[in-house]
């Protein structure tokens, strides 16, 4: 287990390649026997470097992981619920390790309470085929936290209105 | 919604949190998967196509290329269609949803800097004209990595 902050020290400066690097790959690598070899073609660079990049960057952590991301909503998960939680301050840091830890939390952070409008200094997202399940699953995080928690509610998403990943703009 | 055939479930539970970065990524998922290279890039293709996949690459973390904040707004049901386009239209936002609740409007501003990022949060406060709850990353527990997929209970 591990927890991020969201400042980091090691802070890597993009250079103008890795910056081209990015906006060739953002939508997604090339679908071909010879990935590097294609965005190389792009780039003006030999497929050996842009891979020696790519890696570079992964290792530095500007690129978090490299997979075939599933899009939940289009596979049958209609329910996105982002479950939000009154935990103690004396205790959160544990508990969030600890929902975080629930296979069926896709992210969880804590955030600042902003008084008196907004409570909740946990987030849990959870998704589910109906309300139901997303329900079920938020009683299961609620056994956990026990008495740390003093309130929480669930916002459930009724659009998505905007979702694209990082995008840096040519400029 | 496309059938998958338990090939391309098995691709999609095996890769979605992570592919081999290496000289020829395609070769080495065909040999875990046991098919052909091809077969891999043409259901990874098709997988992509019908959105399935929302992508297949690199996912970037923000705070290591830039700054990022979740901020929420309380609009008026009767101008949340006018308070969204707003705010899809405000540079640097890249998720917005719909919520149910008093505050019915979620999203996440990027920039390049902290400094560029308070700037566009200042800049948009001021258009819609509605207070933002700013709720920065403190900790994170779990960072998106995807969950085990229930394909039993699929529709």
């Amino acid at each position: 287990m591990s927890i991020s902050t969201s400042r980091s020290d090691q802070s890597y400066v993009l250079c103008a390649l890795d910056r081209k690097l990015i906006l060739a790959t953002q939508g997604g690598l090339p679908l071909a026997t010879d990935p590097w070899g294609a965005l190389g073609e792009q780039l003006g660079l030999p497929a050996d470097e842009v891979l020696a990049r790519f890696q570079r960057m992964q290792n530095a952590g500007v690129i978090r992981r490299v997979a075939a991301v599933p899009d939940h909503y289009r596979l049958g998960y209609r329910f996105n619920g982002m479950t939000v939680w009154d935990v103690r301050d004396d205790a959160i840091t544990d508990m969030g390790l600890q929902v975080g830890e629930l296979p069926f939390v896709s992210h969880c952070y804590r955030r600042p309470r902003h008084l008196p409008n907004w409570t909740y200094n946990l987030f849990a997202m959870v998704h589910g085929i109906s309300r139901e399940e997303v329900e079920d699953k938020a009683s299961q995080i609620h056994d956990l936290l026990g008495d740390t928690c003093e309130g929480h509610t669930i916002l459930y998403s009724s659009a998505i209105l905007k979702k694209t990943g990082l995008r840096l703009r040519k400029s | 919604m496309m059938r998958l055939d338990s090939t391309d479930r098995h691709l999609i539970n095996l890769f979605q949190r992570d592919l081999p970065v290496c000289e020829r990524p395609y070769q080495a998922m065909s040999r875990q998967l046991g098919i052909a290279e091809e077969d891999v890039i043409e259901r990874l293709h098709s997988l992509q196509a019908s959105q399935v996949l929302s992508r297949v690459g690199p996912v970037f973390e923000h705070s290591r290329a830039g700054a990022s904040l979740l901020a929420a707004v309380a609009a008026p049901e009767e101008q949340l269609d006018l308070v969204a386009a707003r705010v899809n239209r405000a540079p640097g936002v890249n998720h917005n949803y719909a919520r149910e609740h008093t505050y019915n409007l979620w999203f996440v501003m990027t920039a390049p800097d902290e400094e560029t990022l308070e700037e566009r949060l200042d800049e948009l406060e001021h258009q819609l004209r509605l207070p933002m709850l700013r709720l920065p990353m403190v900790e994170a527990y779990h960072i998106d990595l995807g969950f085990p997929i229930d394909w039993e209970a699929l529709p």
